[in-house]
């Protein structure tokens, strides 16, 4: 009997590797070809073979530049940016238990936004820096948004209406540098805090690559520890699980890895708040879902990007056609919420 | 003792209104002295450049008063229709929703008068009101505050990536209306106020009107019955007066933001829950608010200007906080 019992927890828990397996490698594929039509497609199609040669240092007239200065950039600056965005909203949804809860909607990347700009801007320095200020800006803003909420038992509602808030306060202290900020900066600040991977360069993508490899590896170690926490804050601590200091060190990645995407390429709408739940289908529930999330925010905004450059006659910024596809995801899930008494 | 709380208040605004009223004719990329502000406004005089720039003042300060009445009062209603602590045109997504139909408008429809502009955002803004909060009234408990704050800024960030979409190829169209995202009342002229005049006159008459019912609704549907209320009909000219009032501003002045939450949540500190009260005062003070923030957003913007819905913004979001930290986990 007993013997039977844990044949079918070992199947279920087998049959659930299985597909998370599956899954992730489906993903990683699809945002393998979708990096090959980002360097394939543009105004010149160049074929599969001079890209690369292209790649391997092969100087092909007109190609090369093209794919080295304009294009690759592009995909790995998509491709970085989306997975650090997706990989951190899903450390946020899990650990805060509601998928509302995601960086974007609480404000975390508009304190991210707000020291990026001030430092760009205002004090005019240089890329690192501008990193650096995103999070410190990240990290005192998730701070505020902890402190304030905490108070009494934890409740997600609190947290996201406080979050909503501060997002309301940052927005009006980004819109106030806009207005400081020395006319000619103004466009590319615009173009910026829509969320656009134009005019990304190669020196941009080192860092936020390292910063990834660093991190990554972290999240998905405690990644697990999280899952436990899911199952509620006494019983992780029962099960031997730090809560604390597992919190925190989530948090600050996440929050790293975030603010290093923001700098790059400026609040990408709704990619944290949608990879999560995206992957989550995908996966199913019970499994570690970050690397899933970062693959599936990968593709997300790989996926923006191509549709925003060339479905219409203008050309729209990755951030705007993210942010029409993914909020009416999120009026949807409120409804859904709101039928089944998730938020109350 | 009651009495003299609601006077000392009242003589608070007044003279908040009086010295905000000044400042607005003085601050500026330009201060000007008294004597010219004496000038222009009691004897019409145009004759200096101080004189000049008062007058030019004069429509905007009165614009940002009435809007400011308008604004406080709209939030007032709303929260006591929807019995909602954070209802406010903004909070709703109310604001959004007037700007999205307005520049629809202006881009394919090739409107260009201000008294379209109107329409359209009213009905924007009625849209928007009732998408918002059948969104956040669903399921059980009905319309509590966390629900109505999400569905609302969930609608607003949706209408404003379109309002993005529609605005970035058209380069003409996003330089005038930038002021739609932030909301800024520097755009008023007299021919512009008298025309949303009428609107804003019925939104608050109406309001006023409704005040005892309002204060009836406070004790919850059952009881507001049994007071011979009716509570439907009551709840939908609330939100009628509500909507009108801030869609008409938004027409104007794009989106300002918390001004009607941060008002008549004050007021109802200071002075208690009665209506009739609550309405009149927050009218005043939203007035006082508005006006401020104006002269505040001319002065820390120097030479342009701050927009005065980033202002109010920055001091009102503060409250949006406070009220989510202050309620207890239930009640949210």
């Amino acid at each position: 009997m007993t013997d039977k019992n844990s044949n079918i927890v070992m199947d279920g828990f087998q049959a659930r590797k299985r597909r998370y397996l599956t899954v992730t490698c489906c993903l990683a594929v699809f945002v393998l070809v979708l990096c090959a039509i980002v360097l394939l497609y543009g105004n010149t199609i160049y074929p599969l073979s001079t890209i690369w040669k292209v790649l391997k240092g092969e100087n092909i007239k007109g190609a090369t530049f093209a794919v080295k200065s304009l294009r690759l950039p592009r995909m790995l600056s998509g491709l970085l940016c989306g997975f650090a965005f997706g990989m951190a909203g899903s450390t946020f949804q899990t650990m805060l238990r509601n998928p509302l809860a995601s960086p974007d909607i609480i404000g975390v990347t508009s304190g991210s936004s707000a020291a990026a700009i001030f430092t760009l801007i205002i004090l005019g320095l240089p890329g690192p820096t501008v990193s650096i200020a995103a999070v410190l800006g990240g990290t005192v803003t998730s701070a505020f948004i902890y402190l304030l909420s905490r108070g009494g038992s934890y409740n997600g509602g609190r947290l996201i209406l406080i979050g909503l808030g501060m997002q309301a306060m940052l927005n009006a202290l980004i819109n106030y540098f806009m207005l400081k900020a020395p006319q000619h900066d103004v466009p590319t600040a615009f173009r910026w805090l829509s969320g656009s991977l134009n005019g990304i360069s190669m020196s941009d993508i080192p860092m936020l690559a390292v910063v990834l490899l660093i991190f990554t590896p972290v999240i998905v170690m405690l990644g697990r520890h999280l899952r436990i926490l899911e199952l509620g804050e006494e019983t992780a601590i029962t099960l031997g699980i730090h809560a604390d200091r597992t919190r925190l060190l989530l948090i600050l990645s996440s929050v790293v890895c975030i603010a290093f995407a923001t700098a790059t390429a400026g609040p990408i709408a709704f990619v944290s708040f949608l990879s999560g739940p995206i992957a989550r289908k995908l996966v199913g529930a019970g499994m570690n879902n970050e690397l899933p999330s970062g693959l599936a925010g990968a593709c997300l905004v790989l996926m923006a990007d191509l549709i925003g450059q060339f479905a219409f006659t203008t050309r729209f910024p990755v951030g705007v056609i993210t942010g029409i596809l993914g909020a009416p995801y999120l009026l949807f899930l409120l409804i859904r919420m709101n039928k089944s008494g998730g938020i109350s | 003792m009651k009495k003299s709380k609601v006077f000392i208040t009242l003589i608070i605004c007044l003279t908040g209104l009086l010295l905000c009223f000044i400042a607005s004719l003085v601050f500026g990329s330009r201060d000007v002295s008294m004597s010219d502000v004496k000038a222009a406004l009691f004897y019409n005089k145009a004759d200096t450049i101080g004189q000049i720039v008062v007058t030019k003042r004069i429509p905007r300060t009165v614009f940002s008063l009435i809007a400011g009445a308008a604004l406080g009062i709209s939030g007032a209603v709303m929260q006591a229709v929807t019995r909602n602590p954070i209802a406010d045109p903004s909070v709703l997504g109310v604001n959004t929703g007037a700007s999205l139909f307005v520049v629809i408008g202006i881009a394919f429809f090739n409107i260009s008068n201000a008294s379209q502009y109107i329409w359209l955002a009213l009905l924007g803004a009625a849209v928007t009101t009732i998408f918002v909060y059948g969104i956040g009234s669903m399921g059980a408990g009905g319309a509590t505050p966390i629900k109505l704050a999400l569905a609302g800024s969930a609608t607003s960030a949706a209408l404003s990536s379109f309002v993005s979409a529609i605005l970035m190829p058209r380069a003409d169209v996003m330089d005038t209306f930038r002021f739609w995202q932030v909301g800024s009342v520097s755009g008023a002229n007299w021919t512009n106020i008298r025309m949303i005049l009428p609107f804003l006159i019925v939104g608050a008459l109406l309001a006023l009107i409704l005040a005892p019912f309002l204060n009836a609704l406070a004790l919850g549907d059952e009881m507001a019955t049994v007071l011979g209320v009716h509570t439907g009909t009551a709840r939908l000219l609330g939100a009628f007066s509500g909507v009108i009032l801030c869609g008409a501003v938004t027409a104007l002045a794009g989106p300002i933001g918390f001004v009607g939450l941060m008002v008549p949540h004050v007021m109802r500190l200071l002075l208690g829950p009665d209506q009739r009260i609550i309405l009149p005062m927050s009218a005043l003070g939203g007035a006082v608010v508005l006006t401020a923030a104006d002269v505040i957003g001319r002065v820390l913007g120097s030479p342009g200007e701050l927009e005065s819905g980033i202002v109010t913004a920055f001091v009102g979001a503060p409250v949006l906080i406070w009220i989510a930290m202050k309620s207890k986990g239930n009640s949210l």
